[in-house]
């Protein structure tokens, strides 16, 4: 262990005067690149709220395609796997090469479950033809309905375009609420107009959110070779630590994914 | 000491060759050729400019067909916004001015200050390819549903923009983390220079809104590509949501544009001046407070798409607020230079002119912030007037400021001073006939963004065309008296201007690690210790000349 | 073993180490707590209680959150800027979110009626 502490001592590159000055800058710099992604991702959520609050019939009644105890699943791998993460910037602090090693792997293994879930359930809906757009041509056993084609467009020109602008003098009007009549047909428990809506947010936000697991991995992968090569220790640990804190950050977002998709009432 | 500098190593000959540019890690090298690129591009969305003004000097068809204008116009827009104005001032002068300022060896993470260099250029890229493969023309806002389904390379053309978001947010994280931990001994926040603390409120623009602007494109992209339906009518979707998503960021950026030029302002007037500048905290929390409140106001540019009545109205009212810090700033600016010495070099002149210039542009941004008469205004050109003046009588005045206040410290060489007053008034004269013009027929109602028009207009196009070609002769001048001063130039001392900033305590140019020690950092505005030394052309500390 | 051993040097470490390390049994009681929480959610959706079960997840999501970012994520050893930045970022998440809402809630279909009548009735 202390063959690979004295290897781990990390040269601070020259434009920083102390290695607290090159420690603190760093971790900084990965505070304020996780603002961002909140940011990213917060476009996303504004987009669900604005569409779960004006059309809220379609999200009860959409969500129940899918499945919460896989969601729930999903949630607990993705906990553990941030406290292996913890637990490894720990390790590496410490100086214990293999049980960071370990950690590390555990972690993968968490995200890499994650991902294995998330395909499981994208197999689902893609085999329901439960997807966004005009994809949405949903064949589910529940109701044993067939819908065979998309949304109703008044359409005036040649079919191979996919949408077509009212003219002037019929203008849309803008973006219709809950109606009456809309909570009626709902209670009666018949398919709500633009349900694809749900599918559009569920998936780019889920869909956003898997690429941002598998770069996570991809970080974490490059840290475990180098952790097993002994580079780490409690003189150089920061790379473990940026990991972590954006794996934290993956973690984060959903912990608000899951209740906002999976949960709703 | 300075003459005798000229061979001595600097960090323009520390290392030859391609690849010692194009991997260097050296802040002064990247901002050099962050200069040049975005000077490349000033040039061409200019060109694109000069394409629009020779269309529109007859109504009906000039020198291009409809469909072909509605392409100049939204390159000229994309071009100038994402590939000029938004990198500017920060990545082609905070870039090399920062560290120096602060008496640092470099950013506090060059490697990824050189990532938003070539992420930049792959941006540059891939906005020019989508030119080549079937130019954009839904104005640089891309607006659903249009740009959801015409057939030019939408795609392309965010795809850039969204590359280039990277590099803008990297260059912010990269600002800001310096600013915060490698400032020297003895400089507090209340001795920081304005214009970091101007590029430092950038900075947290740059970091919270492009965000946003990357969802925004790609939520466009797939839009496109998959029909994900969010921002497209026959599917359910909203498309005033679209501009809700886009003008959060564009409206930040635009003051991303503003801040830094008001940052280089200060540096301006208080040097030419010769005066402390006054009222600095409140210019600094000015700064501050115009990057939180920037963030409060984008649906002013939705008053008539469609935003509901209650949300115009918030919106209405927020915009009122944003005016008051600028004001402050020009009020203390103005403050400074009363009773001081001034002096009418290059950099002056195009700082008085944002005085002026600015002025208006932001007065009649009131016009178009209050809603009743938003109505008539808006998509006419006293919009395009309002934010050229802005922009262009605003940033791209500060930036040529900016340029030849340090185009000594960078390059190590004056230029002529004839030939820059001469530019520097010809831009001004070519901008006012430009743009003037552009205020009346707007409120006369002729409409932006249109090939033709109404034959009553035509008297202020052709004024406004032919400002359009003094400015080009203006920007002739001014890039020939800058490139001969590269070969022909005078040797610029280290303090030519008179500064007490840090920058200007090293050779000009700086040698490859600024400086050896940090020097000591005092109040970056105390000008009464500088005097001018005649043997050198330039300023030196008090004590050094009565030693000498 | 090791993390007996680790525990001892903890304190020498500490000296040597730039960061603060969070004890093993915090983590450890984080995680727990996350679990349980996680399981409350769940659970807490099958008691009907109206718009309530929305601002009930959430104010649970909220809670984890807290937990991840103060101990896993080291907030609360950390200076106070990395708190402000993540909470300003959150803070300007929801302007965003809450303007859009507020104006999506009162679009208006028809400013003039009968004018531009609804394409779908």
């Amino acid at each position: 262990m202390r063959r690979s502490e004295q290897s781990a001592a990390r040269e601070i590159p020259h434009h920083f005067a102390t290695p607290r000055q090159a420690y603190e800058s760093g971790k900084l710099g990965m505070w304020i690149f996780l603002a961002t992604e909140v940011l990213l991702f917060g476009g996303l959520f504004a987009a669900y709220a604005v569409y779960r609050g004006n059309h809220p019939e379609v999200f009860v009644y959409a969500h129940r395609f899918l499945d919460a105890r896989l969601g729930a699943l999903n949630t607990l791998i993705l906990i553990t796997s941030s406290l292996t993460m913890a637990w490894a910037v720990r390790s590496a602090q410490l100086g214990n090469r293999r049980l960071l090693t370990l950690l590390l792997a555990l972690t993968l293994l968490g995200g890499g479950a994650f991902l294995g879930v998330k395909i499981v359930e994208y197999e689902h809906k893609w085999k329901h033809g439960l997807l966004w757009g005009e994809q949405y041509r949903p064949h589910h056993p529940e109701t044993a309905q067939e819908h065979s084609s998309a949304p109703e467009i008044p359409r005036e020109t040649p079919p191979g375009d996919r949408t077509n602008i009212p003219p002037a003098a019929i203008g849309p009007p803008g973006l219709a609420s809950s109606t009456d009549e809309e909570r009626a047909a709902h209670a009666s428990a018949k398919e709500p107009r633009n349900v694809h809506l749900f599918f559009g947010v569920y998936f780019a936000m889920t869909g956003l959110h898997g690429l941002h697991v598998i770069a996570g991995l991809l970080v974490i992968g490059w840290v475990f070779v180098r952790a097993r090569g002994g580079a780490y220790g409690p003189s150089n640990f920061e790379p473990v630590d940026r990991a972590g804190l954006y794996w934290h950050l993956v973690d984060l977002i959903w912990i608000f994914l899951f209740p906002l998709l999976y949960l709703i009432h | 000491m300075n003459g005798s500098t000229a061979v001595a190593d600097n960090y323009l000959s520390h290392g030859r060759g391609f690849r010692s540019w194009f991997f260097t890690l050296d802040h002064k090298r990247i901002g050099v050729m962050y200069l040049a690129s975005i000077f490349f591009f000033l040039i061409l969305g200019g060109f694109f400019a000069m394409l629009i003004r020779t269309e529109l000097l007859t109504p009906g068809r000039t020198i291009m067909d409809a469909d072909t204008y509605n392409q100049v116009f939204t390159l000229h827009g994309a071009v100038m916004i994402f590939l000029f104005i938004i990198p500017g001032i920060p990545a082609a002068f905070g870039n090399f001015v920062l560290p120096v300022m602060l008496g640092a060896k470099d950013v506090a993470f060059p490697r990824l200050n050189l990532l938003s260099y070539h992420l930049y250029v792959v941006g540059a890229i891939f906005s020019v390819v989508s030119i080549l493969l079937g130019a954009v023309d839904t104005g640089w806002t891309f607006y659903t549903p249009y740009s959801t389904t015409t057939h030019t390379s939408v795609v392309s053309m965010t795809l850039g923009a969204f590359i280039l978001g990277f590099s803008s947010i990297f260059t912010g994280i990269n600002f800001i983390v310096t600013i915060h931990r490698m400032r020297p001994p003895g400089m507090s926040w209340n001795r920081l220079p304005l214009f970091l603390w101007a590029l430092y409120s950038t900075a947290i623009i740059q970091v919270l809104a492009t965000p946003v602007l990357g969802i925004t494109l790609l939520l466009l992209i797939v839009e496109r590509l998959l029909g994900i339906g969010i921002f497209d009518p026959a599917l359910g979707g909203d498309p005033v949501l679209y501009q809700h998503f886009f003008w959060f960021y564009s409206h930040p950026a635009v003051y991303i544009m503003i801040l830094p030029a008001m940052g280089v302002m200060s540096e301006l007037i208080s040097v030419f001046s010769r005066k402390h500048i006054f009222g600095y905290k409140a210019i600094a929390y000015s700064s501050v407070a115009i990057a939180v409140l920037s963030f409060l106001v984008w649906g002013h540019h939705m008053f008539t798409s469609g935003q509901s009545d209650l949300g115009n109205m918030i919106f209405s009212a927020l915009t009122f607020s944003v005016a008051i810090p600028s004001a402050i700033k020009v009020f203390n600016w103005l403050a400074t230079m009363y009773k001081g010495s001034i002096r009418l070099d290059t950099p002056m002149l195009y700082a008085l002119s944002f005085l002026l210039l600015f002025g208006i542009g932001g007065l009649t941004g009131l016009f178009l912030g209050a809603l009743a008469t938003d109505v008539h205004l808006h998509d006419t050109y006293f919009v395009v007037a309002h934010f050229h003046y802005t922009m262009m009588g605003g940033v791209l005045i500060a930036f040529l400021g900016a340029m030849h206040y340090w185009w000594p410290k960078m390059f190590g060489r004056m230029y002529s001073e004839k030939a820059g007053r001469l530019a520097a008034f010809l831009v001004f004269v070519g901008f006012n006939l430009t743009f003037f013009s552009q205020f009346v027929m707007g409120s006369q109602g002729m409409p932006r963004r249109y090939y033709n028009y109404l034959d009553r207009f035509q008297p202020y196009h052709v004024l406004s065309t032919i400002g359009a070609y003094v400015l080009a002769v203006a920007f002739v001048v001014l890039a020939g008296n800058l490139i001969h001063s590269l070969f022909r130039g005078r040797k610029a001392p280290a303090n030519p201007w008179g500064s007490a900033t840090l920058e200007w305590m090293c050779a000009s140019p700086p040698p490859h690690d600024n400086f050896a020690e940090p020097p000591e950092a005092g109040d970056p505005y105390d000008l009464e210790h500088l005097v001018y030394d005649e043997s050198i052309g330039g300023y030196v500390p008090r004590t050094a000349r009565e030693g000498a | 073993m090791s993390e007996i051993r680790s525990e001892r040097e903890h304190e020498s470490r500490e000296a040597e180490s730039l960061g603060h390390i969070v004890p093993l049994r915090v983590l450890l009681a984080v995680w727990f707590a996350l679990v349980l929480l996680s399981l409350a959610t769940v659970g807490a959706v099958r008691v009907e209680l109206g718009s309530l079960n929305l601002w009930i997840a959430l104010g649970i999501a909220f809670v984890k959150a807290t937990l991840v970012g103060l101990y896993f994520m080291h907030l609360r050893y950390d200076q106070p800027f990395h708190a402000i930045a993540l909470v300003g970022s959150l803070l300007f998440v929801v302007l965003f979110v809450g303007l859009a809402l507020l104006d999506t809630a009162h679009y208006q279909h028809e400013l003039i009626p009968g004018y531009a009548p609804a394409v779908r009735p």
